[in-house]
């Protein structure tokens, strides 16, 4: 008896914790397919109608193209930079290398709202108008230092010895970094790459601070919160949310992978 | 030989510089520079709808005299310290029951399970809790329905809503910290200590909890930081009755296009955050060793 005790209380808290974190999304995931016009119980059945919505509804539909193409658009430009410097950190002597990764890596200390903020004004300032353009540059500042670290923190002494290798063979400098380096590094890169298109999927206060007429997906579901609760915001949510676990997914499957077979 | 020492061997020596200048470039001109318009325009004035260059501490002071500015600055401290201490009180039971109890090839699963709603869209996620608290959601029905209360709760539009949006959040974070703190212990120094004669209270007081401290620290820094930094879930949740620094922040930009005001805000904020990193910094290492 002693022993069965601490389990049954084990159980018990991790289920009501598990409920806690379950219960907005279920919710959420639930009443999107409600029959009704609001998503609060009582659930008159199931339709998908508000799906059926979503997907008429153009702006939305629009939204959710430029949220892709920010995404991809800045997560390889982050990833192209960050392998870049890391690469170039990593392989050469260059001076003040310290100060050099401190101010890659200074992005990530600072909040979201306060590097919107900073790009806001200064564009502002320049006269440069509001963008999808604008915000993806936000988002290559918020990405680059991950993706920075990430690949840096991946590139090894083993990996130099081949490259020292090409170099001996004859290659050039571009060929060894495109045909060497760069596969060899794939799953950092991959992994870094789905990371920033993640960050960049969500990110929602740098978009909404630098985009007017085409916005992101989650400044239009922010639109959308105006009108109140409502079937449709909880439709776009769970396509969200399925498209966000797609990700999660293929990062995890080739983390997964890499950690086999190291 | 290309590396170290290979730079003599050249005249000038660009090779190096075209890999990590692209990257530095990017950084200072889209993240030192606009943070350092940031505190110039912080000193400047509006006029009317100008901005005019001045040098001045106005918008400063204005903090200080202003009560409502000071007491979103309290406000989001009281909500922080709130949601840091929840946090770290719920997420510890739980990530000493997957790194205990779960046996170890399923705690990848329990973990991966733990942080699934992580995933979803932020804005989406403070939205969901809308419907979840909303005077006939689903709390309020369950509640209702067992006869526990008469009358729904006013539980959206509060204090009490973005404490909850916000421990929903940083539980799963926390839970992935302490676990990972959690997991490194050897099983060696609890064996000594029950050998010295340690019952299983004292050992986890004199031995594993000092022993998790960084995990936990680790998780209520960044807790810290991402919770009073944050805009939309005291903005979706936490109705008009009282405003957090962010969204008197984004009120300055928003309504009133009051850059100066906004950034000296920012700064001040930024300020708040530097002292507690400087609290934290003991625990944390964000250089590799």
């Amino acid at each position: 008896m002693r022993k069965t005790w601490p389990m049954v209380l084990s159980i018990l808290y991790a289920s009501a914790i598990y409920c806690f974190i379950f219960l907005p999304v279920a919710v959420l995931v639930l009443f999107s397919f409600q029959d009704g016009r609001f998503p609060i119980p009582p659930l008159k059945g199931l339709s998908l109608r508000w799906y059926e919505a979503v997907w008429n509804d153009s702006r939305l539909v629009e939204a959710l193209v430029n949220s892709v193409t920010v995404a991809v658009g800045s997560s390889l430009v982050a990833v192209l930079l960050g392998f870049l410097s890391a690469y170039g950190l990593a392989r050469f002597a260059l001076p003040a290398k310290g100060l050099q990764r401190a101010l890659l890596t200074a992005p990530l200390t600072v909040s979201y709202l306060i590097i919107g903020m900073g790009l806001l004004i200064t564009f502002n300032t320049l006269g440069v108008p509001k963008s999808l353009l604008a915000a993806g540059i936000g988002h290559v500042v918020i990405n680059l230092p991950l993706c920075f670290a990430i690949i840096y923190s991946q590139m090894s002494d083993h990996q130099a010895n081949i490259e020292r290798a090409a170099r001996d063979l004859g290659a050039a400098e571009w060929q060894v970094v495109t045909l060497i380096t760069a596969p060899m590094l794939w799953p950092a890169l991959f992994a870094s790459f789905f990371l920033s298109m993640t960050f960049s999927w969500d990110e929602f206060i740098i978009s909404f601070l630098l985009t007017r007429f085409d916005v992101t997906l989650p400044v239009e579901i922010w639109s959308l919160l105006r009108s109140g609760l409502n079937p449709k915001t909880n439709a776009v949510g769970s396509v969200v949310f399925a498209i966000s676990i797609v990700l999660v997914f293929l990062l995890e499957l080739v983390v997964l992978r890499n950690r086999r077979r190291s | 030989m290309k590396m170290a020492g290979g730079a003599q061997s050249r005249r000038i020596d660009l090779g190096p510089w075209a890999f990590v200048a692209p990257a530095l470039l990017w950084t200072l001109a889209f993240f030192v520079v606009p943070f350092l318009v940031m505190v110039v325009v912080s000193l400047w004035e509006r006029v009317g709808t100008k901005l005019v260059a001045s040098w001045t501490f106005a918008n400063y002071l204005k903090f200080f005299e202003r009560g409502h500015f000071f007491e979103a600055m309290i406000n989001s401290l009281e909500v922080t310290a709130i949601v840091t201490l929840l946090s770290i009180l719920l997420a510890y039971p739980f990530a000493w029951i997957i790194a205990e109890k779960v046996p170890q090839r399923w705690q990848r699963i329990a973990l991966v399970l733990a942080i699934l709603p992580f995933w979803t869209s932020y804005v989406v996620r403070s939205y969901s809790w809308l419907l979840v608290l909303a005077n006939n959601g689903v709390v309020n029905q369950a509640l209702l329905g067992i006869g526990l209360v008469d009358e729904p709760l006013d539980l959206a539009n509060s204090r009490t809503a973005t404490v909850i949006g916000f421990v929903h959040f940083f539980v799963m974070l926390l839970t992935l910290t302490i676990y990972a703190n959690l997991v490194q212990l050897s099983p060696n120094y609890r064996k000594a200590a029950a050998d010295l004669g340690a019952g299983p209270f004292r050992i986890f007081w004199h031995v594993i909890l000092p022993l998790t401290l960084p995990g936990i620290m680790v998780g209520a820094f960044l807790t810290f930081v991402l919770c009073i930094g944050d805009y939309i879930t005291p903005q979706v949740l936490g109705g008009n009755n009282e405003l957090l620094m962010p969204q008197v922040i984004m009120l300055q930009i928003g309504r009133r296009a009051d850059f100066p005001t906004a950034s000296a805000l920012a700064i001040l904020l930024m300020i708040v955050v530097t002292v507690a990193y400087l609290g934290f910094a003991r625990w944390i290492r964000l250089e590799r060793a």
